[in-house]
């Protein structure tokens, strides 16, 4: 897409569709040709397995709509005749609700890792900020969809979300109702829903071309943080890449199909088997598992608007990162200092999600002594970790890069695959 | 120092670690206050990646369905022609017609625009003992009978909370909150106040096939039935699934040493 092409048409007829469509040259330049660091390791594999990820919640996605019925007296049944009538629906449903589960599983991987290589820096800011738009796309149609099929879990879960709206000073009310068309969550609300979950996925398609395409301009970054200087860097992606990215899928599919076939409610909230109640309130409404974090960053704060403020913030900080970080050097395999934060702040990712799906007033530990002393809950810890999760981004990434004194840098990637400096 | 090409995947099994490590951690801590004291561990003939049903534990868990459970609790989701498919109690064609034919149902209307009676086919639903939410709580003094056709995937405990609530009528231990009344005490029900009476009890259901009708027995088989209702198609899920793996798991073999063929040239 980027840079000379170095596809030739081999023969009169290849020639003839070159000159006037150069889609085969499109193909070649970016899937075969296209020059990858040769360093790279196997947490690289993740964005060719959110390709994948994505593919198959639009083909599974596709044939349950033919199915599926957004009308709230008939969409819990008409999900249960997937499961028991449609020739295979039962996979198909699980896989989908599955799929959306290993989709987030991956991009949590594959946004780790690039704040751990330092792949937001310059020159990949444009790539990072359409990646975590796609993450924002993600979590938008992964909400749409949990609502369809019309559990309990579906109907709570989204009571709880388009509510937040309400938090927003004056206009805050109509803008719920503007939603939910109508006064409640009822048929206007998961039509809508329904008509958003299939069309996001398409948006995020187009997203991911646009991501795949800078990508491909700048190149990918690698272990090192250290830019290729030359063909003895990289190897073309095809056989290279893609015989690793098919192993990797292939492992990952496994995990997959474990879920699938021999745990396939084990990621879920058991109340969702069971039909929408709008008069009858769950005892502990949760999200999904992926979304956890910000629900427990949500309840954090005391004030709604806060909470609902705070939660956002911390998925819009994702997109000010390339400039938060004052680092001169990427990758996190040269940065002593920011290595250990870097899985402080993953492990405080992991408890923000256990946070978010216990109670609130849970008694963790009990301080001081037994009559005078205070009970440390979980939302005492929620706030800690919150805390800690922008400290992390807005203190520490701009005075790490200042203060930290990196590693030696490898001369090339080929000197540190070489073993000349220590990897 | 090099890495071997196994270390080198070592991704996947930390991905595969943390993953299942959320799945087994999440279930009990989603449910307020830990795992239900109450509740007994049952070992299901259909646990496990190879499990499959019982045939006569299921057909046993029919007969106590039929005469005791559906007096109260409607299975809307589950037909009479379920009885006779693969995976399931597999009753034969004929037995699930004379079964269905055993209730009368309501069709129409007819061509003088009423509405009529009819013997029960293959292709209807189980009936409902009541017409609608309202019908039952009228006649069960207030409580709603909770539809059985997914009661087994909806509560925390799965089958085994089944059987706990059907075997956890006791007396309240000393000390416990009075039970008010019209509610009975049950060790495995959230709260310990259920408004079901005790429904099954030690040789209540007269089994075809000699089996001893103890309460635990009875129990067993019920919760074993609903959990069929519930997941009719564990056992083509589990035998697909079983493929499957060996499938990926041989092409992945196959690919990794594609990786190495493919890679030799560079290190
Ligand atoms: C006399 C009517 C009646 C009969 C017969 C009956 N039930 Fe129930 N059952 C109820 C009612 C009413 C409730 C609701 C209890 C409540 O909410 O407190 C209930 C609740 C339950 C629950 C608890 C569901 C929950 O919400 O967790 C289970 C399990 C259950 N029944 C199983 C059975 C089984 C199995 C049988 C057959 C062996 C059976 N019941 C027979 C009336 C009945
Ligand atoms: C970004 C990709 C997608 C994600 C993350 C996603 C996520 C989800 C989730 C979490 C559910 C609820 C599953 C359950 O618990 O049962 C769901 C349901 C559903 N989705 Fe998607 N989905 C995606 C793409 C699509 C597409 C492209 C379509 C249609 C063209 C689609 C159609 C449906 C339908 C019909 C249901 C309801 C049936 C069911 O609940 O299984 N999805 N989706």
């Amino acid at each position: 897409m980027s840079g000379h092409s170095t596809y030739k048409p081999s023969n009169g007829f290849t020639k003839w569709i070159d000159s006037r469509l150069p889609i085969v040259r499109l193909v070649h330049d970016a899937g075969v040709s296209y020059p990858t660091p040769k360093n790279l390791n196997y947490w690289w594999t993740f964005g060719g397995i959110l390709t994948l990820c994505l593919g198959i919640q639009i083909i599974t996605g596709i044939v349950l709509a033919m199915h599926y019925i957004p009308q709230t007296d008939l969409a819990f049944a008409s999900v249960e005749h997937i499961m028991r009538d449609v020739n295979y629906g039962w996979l198909l449903r699980y896989v989908h609700a599955n799929g959306a589960s290993m989709f987030f599983i991956a991009v949590y991987v594959h946004m780790f890792r690039g704040l751990y290589y330092g792949s937001y820096k310059a020159p990949r800011e444009i790539l990072w900020i359409l990646g975590v738009l796609i993450y924002v796309l993600m979590m938008a149609s992964a909400f749409f969809g949990y609502v369809l099929p019309w559990g309990q879990m579906s109907f709570w879960g989204a009571t709880v979300i388009t509510n937040l709206f309400s938090a927003i000073p004056v206009v805050g009310q109509s803008i719920s109702t503007w939603l939910w068309g109508g006064y409640a969550i009822g048929d206007p609300t998961l039509n809508r829903f329904f008509s958003l979950h299939y069309l996001f996925p398409f948006l995020i398609v187009g997203v991911v071309v646009l991501h795949i395409w800078a990508l491909h301009v700048t190149g990918q970054n690698n272990p090192t943080g250290v830019e290729p200087k030359g063909d003895k860097d990289t190897v073309p992606f095809t056989p290279y890449a893609t015989a690793k990215d098919a192993l990797g899928m292939s492992l990952f599919l496994i995990l997959f199909a474990y879920f699938v076939f021999f745990n396939p409610l084990g990621l879920g909230d058991v109340a969702n088997s069971e039909i929408a109640n709008p008069l009858k309130t769950p005892p502990h409404i949760v999200p999904e598992w992926y979304l956890l974090p910000f629900y427990a960053i949500l309840r954090a704060v005391p004030d709604k608007l806060g909470g609902v403020l705070l939660m956002f913030s911390a998925i819009a900080v994702l997109f000010v990162l390339p400039w938060l970080d004052t680092s001169k050097v990427r990758s996190a395999r040269f940065r002593p200092i920011y290595k250990q934060f870097f899985w402080l702040h993953l492990i405080v990712c992991i408890g923000l999600g256990w946070c978010g799906a216990q109670t609130p007033d849970l008694v963790i530990t009990h301080v001081g002594s037994a009559e005078s002393g205070i009970n440390f809950t979980v939302t005492h810890l929620a706030r800690i970790l919150s805390f800690y999760y922008f400290f992390h981004f807005i203190i520490l990434f701009p005075l790490l890069g200042l203060i930290e004194k990196p590693k030696p840098l490898p001369e090339s990637i080929s000197a540190s695959v070489l073993g000349t400096a220590k990897s | 120092m090099k890495m071997t090409m196994i270390q080198k995947l070592a991704p996947f099994a930390a991905v595969a670690a943390l993953t299942l490590g959320v799945a087994f951690s999440s279930a009990p801590a989603q449910a307020e206050g830990g795992e239900n004291p109450g509740l007994k561990h049952v070992a299901w003939s259909f646990d496990g990646p190879f499990g499959t049903y019982d045939r006569s534990e299921l057909r046993r868990g029919y007969k106590v369905y039929k005469e005791v459970c559906s007096t109260c609790h409607s299975m809307n989701l589950v037909h009479f022609r379920n009885l006779s498919e693969k995976g399931g109690p597999e009753f034969s064609e004929a037995e699930v017609k004379a079964l269905a034919a055993g209730y009368q149902v309501q069709d129409g209307p007819n061509e003088q625009g009423e509405m009529f009676e009819r013997p029960g086919k293959q292709s209807d639903p189980f009936p409902a003992p009541y017409p609608n939410e309202e019908a039952a709580r009228a006649a069960l003094g207030g409580a709603y009978p909770p539809d059985m056709s997914l009661l087994v995937k909806a509560r925390e405990g799965g089958a085994s909370y089944i059987y706990s609530i059907l075997t956890g009528y006791t007396t309240p231990p000393a000390g416990a909150e009075a039970v008010p009344a019209g509610l009975h005490y049950n060790a495995a029900f959230p709260g310990n106040h259920i408004a079901m009476p005790q429904p099954l009890n030690e040789g209540q259901v007269d089994y075809d096939d000699g089996t001893p009708n103890t309460l635990d027995q009875e129990a067993k088989d019920v919760s074993a039935f609903l959990a069929w209702a519930s997941e009719p198609k564990l056992e083509q899920r589990h035998r697909l699934g079983f493929q499957v793996m060996v499938f990926l798991i041989v092409l992945s073999g196959l690919l990794y040493t594609v990786v190495r063929k493919v890679w030799s040239d560079q290190h």
